[in-house]
């Protein structure tokens, strides 16, 4: 259908900069994903891809065309608010047809368009009904409907789950997510829950501090975060960071007697990204360590807790730092046990912590 | 052990979803309140219903002591609210009374009270110009108010805190107090006495109420439902036509009712600013103690008359009212 193009957007709100300025481009069809804290400008960046916000800096580009400038109404984009924005003196009906008599579309069009729309999402019996007698689900169906039927260049979703119960929540994004395949759409998609933003994105958009963090896959956003944030804020818990000091392929790391042997291909990287002093954050994810009697990191039982299909492993390893590790199984150990493990070498990561960016490994041949 | 089935439920049910299943106390609690507020509507009532009553009543019957609840219904006060009269000398009655040829009911009223009727009154005319003046303005405050509390709603607008304090502020004069500087400005400006300068006046002290009103009527609505018009394609004065509007209509209602109540009991502006051809009913009212005596029954009907547009706007309104007066306190 269409792609989105930002160029150097930004936005100021007086001296505070809400968006600061960021490129991005949307492919057809590509289900994006802004995902970050709450306040990190991922909500902002949709306003003014809608028209709804104007731009402080930079130009929107939508389908090879400069939008910056236009109204809301003549981008041919549609929007689902997380509260759904559902005309309350409508009922459903009229409110999916609401866009179409914008376009002033004829009646018998309008009905067609309405009822193609309603079995899509199979919304066939809540059409009489006014919105506030509908339940959030429903509501968020009905505001589905009203973006679908106009056929539009792009749909924007600003957390369009993030009022539902969970379990609706769940089942709504497999709706979403299938809707999306069906209708092939341009779709960018705000959310604050990484689980959600794993779950849908083509690409995901990890925004912090007013910033784009990476844009990548979710795969690649998981197993190679470009930074600290990142590493932090995707996965759950997120992926584990020990602070150590690197000299001569080890990194020695602070408390018990953890000294971790750096995989061959990232000692050309450590030695050359690394400040004088060798300081470095060792990153892996929880289920990147295995528990090994003769493993050669160990920590102390911290705490140990059920997640259902898998069990965390909660270690200290000095009196600050806590590592987590996933197993396949809840082990009873006693509290204060030293349990060994070792990391799998292909997934382990080094961080700058001056710069908080990940090292790249070099290439190997 | 008494049952669920035989007792009902433990705590009262104050909206009971299941009319079978309400506590015995609920009940009483209703019937108390229906009872209580019927009470306070009848004390509430009582003067309304006293000035109906002198209304119809024949002027032997409203100074009686004590005054009669059972009486003989006449039309005098309505006669002599409506008609210009002057009494027959004593001759000239008798003749008449011979000899009354083809006379219409009022006619015949106003003889048997030794009277000739010699045309309409002034009430007419006045409560005419009330309804002109007061409807016109209330419309214009409403849609004014309308559009400037949008704005002021929606809109980043320069010095938009010490405009809506100066809005207030026209208010905070009691109006007697400038009606002399007032008076001598529509003397100048040629608008004494005009229709035109009365819905100018009455549109002006309205305005600040209900800006102030409608701004909080239209900040309760969320913007996305404007936004979302937005994106669907309709310009921001469409939405605000086919969004905005419907559910403001609350509000709408609750300003219109103030305003037109204002505008229609008015009294001093108009004792100063009008005479003849724009004065409104309540300095007219008032003008009847002085002029014939106390024609008791005609005041009374003369209320009444005035009474009868603002009940009827309200009745009309009062699906909106109870929401808009409570100022959005109770939800649907």
């Amino acid at each position: 259908m269409s792609t989105i193009e930002l160029r150097q957007v930004e936005k100021k709100f007086g001296d505070l900069h809400a968006v600061k300025p960021l490129d991005l481009t949307i492919q057809d069809g590509e289900f994006i994903v802004l995902l970050g804290p709450s306040g990190c400008g991922k909500t902002t960046t949709l306003r003014m891809i809608s028209g709804l916000e104007t731009v402080s800096g930079g130009t929107i580009w939508l389908n090879g065309r400069n939008v910056t400038w236009l109204h809301p109404s003549a981008r041919d984009i549609a929007f689902v608010f997380q509260f759904y924005a559902l005309y309350p003196h409508l009922t459903a009906r009229q409110n999916i047809a609401f866009p179409l008599q914008a376009q002033g579309e004829a009646r018998e069009t309008i009905e067609k368009r309405v009822d193609e729309v309603v079995k899509l999402l199979r919304i066939e019996h809540v059409l009489k009904a006014h919105p506030g007698q509908l339940s959030g689900g429903d509501q968020q169906r009905v505001a589905l409907a009203r973006a679908l039927v106009r056929r539009p260049a792009a749909f924007l979703m600003d957390e369009p789950l993030g009022a539902l119960d969970a379990d609706f929540r769940e089942s709504m994004r497999s709706e979403i997510k299938r809707l999306h395949v069906l209708q092939h759409a341009t779709t960018v998609y705000v959310t604050h829950d990484q689980i959600e933003a794993m779950a849908m994105g083509d690409r995901i958009v990890v925004m912090s501090a007013a910033e784009i963090q990476q844009i990548g896959s979710p795969s690649e956003v998981y197993n190679d975060p470009s930074n600290l944030f990142v590493a932090r804020f995707i996965g759950s818990p997120g992926m584990n960071l020990v602070k150590g000091k690197y000299a001569d392929g080890i990194v020695k790391m602070s408390g018990l007697d953890n000294n971790y042997a750096v995989p061959q291909a990232w000692k050309g990287a450590l030695k050359k990204g690394l400040a004088d002093g060798g300081e470095v954050i060792v990153g892996f994810r929880p289920e990147a360590a295995q528990i090994n009697d003769r493993g050669n990191l160990v920590g102390k039982v911290y705490a140990s807790e059920m997640q259902g299909s898998s069990a965390v492993l909660h270690l200290t390893i000095n009196e600050n730092e806590i590592i987590h590790i996933r197993t396949d199984r809840l082990i009873p150990f006693p509290l204060d046990t030293l349990v060994h493990f070792d990391i799998n070498p292909q997934m382990a990561r080094f961080f700058n912590p001056k710069t908080e960016a990940a090292l790249k490994p070099e290439v190997t041949q | 052990m008494t049952t669920f089935e035989e007792v009902g439920p433990r705590l009262p049910v104050v909206e009971p979803t299941r009319v079978d299943k309400v506590h015995p106390r609920a009940k009483w609690g209703k019937s108390i309140r229906v009872i209580l507020t019927l009470i306070v509507t009848f004390i509430m009532l009582i003067p309304v219903v006293v000035m109906v009553l002198t209304a119809f009543k024949s002027r032997a019957d409203i100074v009686t002591p004590p005054p009669k609840v059972f009486f003989h219904p006449t039309l005098e006060g309505f006669l002599y609210l409506f008609t210009d009269r002057s009494v027959f000398s004593p001759a000239n009655l008798a003749e008449a009374q011979a000899n009354p040829g083809d006379l219409n009911y009022w006619q015949k009223l106003a003889l048997s009270t030794g009277q000739k009727i010699n045309g309409p009154s002034d009430y007419v005319g006045r409560l005419k110009n009330s309804v002109i003046i007061a409807g016109t303005s209330t419309i214009l405050s409403v849609i004014l108010g309308l559009f400037a509390a949008y704005a002021f709603s929606r809109f980043k607008i320069a010095g938009k805190d010490d405009l809506l304090f100066f809005i207030l502020s026209t208010r905070m004069l009691p109006g007697v107090v400038v009606t002399i500087p007032l008076f001598l400005l529509y003397r100048l400006l040629g608008w004494n006495d005009t229709h035109v300068g009365m819905i100018i006046l009455y549109t002006v002290f309205n305005l600040s109420f209900s800006v102030w009103l409608l701004k909080g009527f239209i900040d309760e609505i969320p913007i996305e439902y404007e936004e979302a018009a937005l994106v669907d394609g309709y310009t921001r004065l469409q939405a605000f036509f086919r969004i905005v509007l419907p559910q403001a209509v609350n509000g709408i209602a609750a300003t219109t009712v103030f305003c037109l109540i204002f505008a229609w009991n008015e009294y001093a502006f108009a004792l100063m600013l009008t005479s003849e051809t724009a004065r409104t009913a309540p300095p007219s009212i008032a003008t009847m103690l002085g002029s014939g005596g106390l024609e008791w029954s005609a005041i009374a009907a003369g209320s009444l008359g005035f009474l009868i547009p603002v009940a009827i706007v309200t009745f009309a309104l009062r699906e909106y009212l109870l929401r808009g007066v409570t100022f959005g306190a109770v939800r649907k």
